[in-house]
């Protein structure tokens, strides 16, 4: 992980400014840093969002395509994801840099997403056993600021929800081979439903306490972290713990609540921006990448 | 109470130039055409082609007699002596430092240009040389000034007074060396109640203005107690109206972080990170300067 190096003053600075809930720019420890969401941003994709938080950019691409359904579960469709941190973001991403950390990203993200209500799957079948929709997710980590893991997860939902996947009917011949035939209208297609889709939030403790959305600074001086995955309606679907140091359990639940809190806010501040960018429609200025 | 902000995004405006400058700059970008004159001499940031001098860097045309040459914005700290610089250990060698100070070289600081703990004036010895680490370690931030320049460009740095040395509680930002204007002393004491050091290479680092003045131990004893609430304060806002000023491409001195810091005292310090609050802000802090230079 692109990490910053601090003098031991430095770090007692931020650790005392934690302590009295008083981070280096202003924020309390439950504040997010101001994000921008914006989604549609690559055209050859079926839905697409970036999203910068602070100092951290990431574009997601969502891309569909046909594909067989996994043997153990013959009426579901399935995610793949792909994260690739692209050099742009820190020198030492430079080709196989950036490796660990982007299948460190994937594995996390195979484990939110592994519950079976995040995402409707069975609305991705298309044929039991023989036709599925497979939605292939790509992140692209183009800067590193910091929250790498809560920036990504807000992406992935923007861009779901973003997603347009075209609708397919199965004919049958006579001779009773199937045929898919796609509808001729290019508008003509299924959203997914991203109610129960989880998003992460990251806790580093830092001295005593524990503070959200962790600028890099501040991920230098914390020595654990807790990941965990909320839904809309504050439910947790997983936990993860990263970092040397270690965390006692009655720290480990203090920071699930301020997690499911704060996952909670998250949700409801992210489903109102993608309303917003949805009902200004085609009128919406689009800023992309040159804007 | 956990505050979460989303919004979308806005197109950048361009630039409003507000007052007529004395002499327009002739800003280039990389391919622009400077001159069709071949009486000129090319210096740095351009090259020949067709008959034509281009520009090979996005900056400002500079033109002294015959030599032109391009002087870049966007670009790495080019060190000249005298100047005041921030800069972070990186390694510690054989009797000397490398100083990472945003420039194409890390810069070296030589055990013999420091001053050593308890103020003696000596030659280094063997054992100044082992306990190298116990003075300045790899992380660690320093003030320093820029003795002279070697002849691959690396800067030779010195902490010969006590005003220079190891910094300790504080605040560090890093910015692009072209907004940090060149002025004749780089520390300030702001009315605030916050210190800071504007380095030439970028680097600002904000602290809390310590009350004792005399400073016979060079600089290398930090401080580690606590930093007040009321302090604290304070430098979260100076920081963020640096970053402000930064993120609207104002050129940095106490005068602009002072004004700044003053225009942001109706708003949480938090908000002034907010975008409309962060443009605000600014143009009071450009209408006040351009009082002051009228």
């Amino acid at each position: 992980m692109a990490a910053v190096v601090l003098s031991e003053p430095e770090k007692l600075y931020i650790v005392h400014g934690v302590q009295e809930d008083l981070r280096v720019d202003g924020r309390g420890c439950e504040d997010y840093r101001c994000a921008e969401v914006e989604t549609d941003v690559v055209s050859n994709t079926s839905g697409s969002a970036r999203v910068k938080l602070g100092n951290t950019d990431i574009l997601v691409g969502v891309k569909a395509e046909m594909g067989t359904p996994k043997i153990e579960k013959p009426d579901e469709g399935y995610l793949e994801f792909c994260v690739d941190c692209s050099a742009n973001a820190t020198p030492e991403f430079e080709g196989r840099g950036g490796e660990e950390l982007g299948t460190e990203i994937t594995s996390t993200f195979y484990t939110v997403f592994s519950s079976e209500n995040s995402v409707d799957l069975k609305s991705l079948c298309i044929n039991p056993r023989e036709h599925c929709w497979v939605l292939y997710v790509d992140v692209l980590l183009l800067v590193c600021g910091g929250n790498l893991f809560d920036a990504i997860s807000i992406a992935v939902k923007a861009a779901l929800f973003n997603t347009r996947i075209p609708k397919v009917r199965v004919l049958e011949d006579e001779e009773g081979s199937k045929e898919i035939e796609l509808s001729d209208d290019p508008y003509d297609c299924i959203r997914l439903n991203v109610e129960n889709v989880p998003l992460i939030v990251t806790l580093s403790k830092i001295g005593y306490r524990h503070v959200v959305d962790a600028t890099l600074e501040e991920e230098a001086c914390s020595l654990a972290s807790l990941l965990v995955s909320v839904t809309s309606k504050g439910a947790l679907t997983s936990i993860k713990k990263v970092g040397r140091g270690s965390l006692d359990p009655e720290s480990i639940f203090e920071m699930m609540e301020t997690g499911k809190k704060v996952g909670k806010a998250l949700h409801v501040a992210l489903q109102k921006i993608l309303d917003e960018e949805e009902s200004l429609g085609t009128s919406r200025q689009k800023v992309g990448f040159l804007g | 109470m956990a505050a979460v902000t989303m919004r979308l995004p806005v197109p950048r405006k361009p630039a409003v130039v507000n007052a007529p400058r004395g002499s327009e700059k002739h800003l280039v970008a990389p391919g622009d055409t400077i001159t069709t004159d071949t009486g000129y001499m090319r210096g740095h940031g351009t090259y020949v082609e067709d008959d034509k001098l281009i520009a090979s860097v996005a900056g400002v045309v500079e033109r002294v007699n015959k030599l032109i040459c391009v002087r870049a914005l966007n670009t790495r700290y080019n060190g000249e002596v005298g100047d005041v610089v921030v800069g972070r250990i990186t390694e510690v060698q054989q009797k000397r430092w490398k100083v990472e100070t945003y420039s194409r070289l890390d810069s070296v600081l030589l055990l013999s240009s420091i001053n050593l703990p308890g103020g003696e004036l000596r030659r280094r010895s063997i054992e100044d040389e082992l306990a190298m680490r116990d003075c300045l370690q790899e992380g660690d931030l320093i003030s320093a000034e820029v003795q002279s320049v070697f002849t691959d460009g690396a800067l030779s740095l010195h902490t010969r007074s006590l005003k220079y040395g190891k910094l300790s509680q504080g605040v560090l930002i890093q910015v692009s060396p072209s907004l940090v204007k060149r002025q004749k002393t780089h520390f300030h004491d702001l009315p605030c109640g916050a210190s800071v050091i504007l380095g030439n290479n970028g680097y600002i680092w904000i602290y809390p203005t310590s009350e004792q003045r005399d400073e016979e131990t060079g600089g290398f004893i930090t401080n580690l107690e606590p930093v007040s609430m009321s302090d604290r304060e304070v430098i979260s806002r100076v920081r963020n109206c640096i970053v402000a000023l930064v993120t609207h491409k104002l050129m940095l001195f106490d005068t602009s972080v002072l004004y700044c810091y003053e225009a942001s005292l109706p708003h949480q310090i938090k908000d002034i990170l907010k975008p409309e609050v962060m443009e605000q802000i600014v143009l009071e802090t450009q209408h006040r300067l351009l009082d002051l230079e009228g």
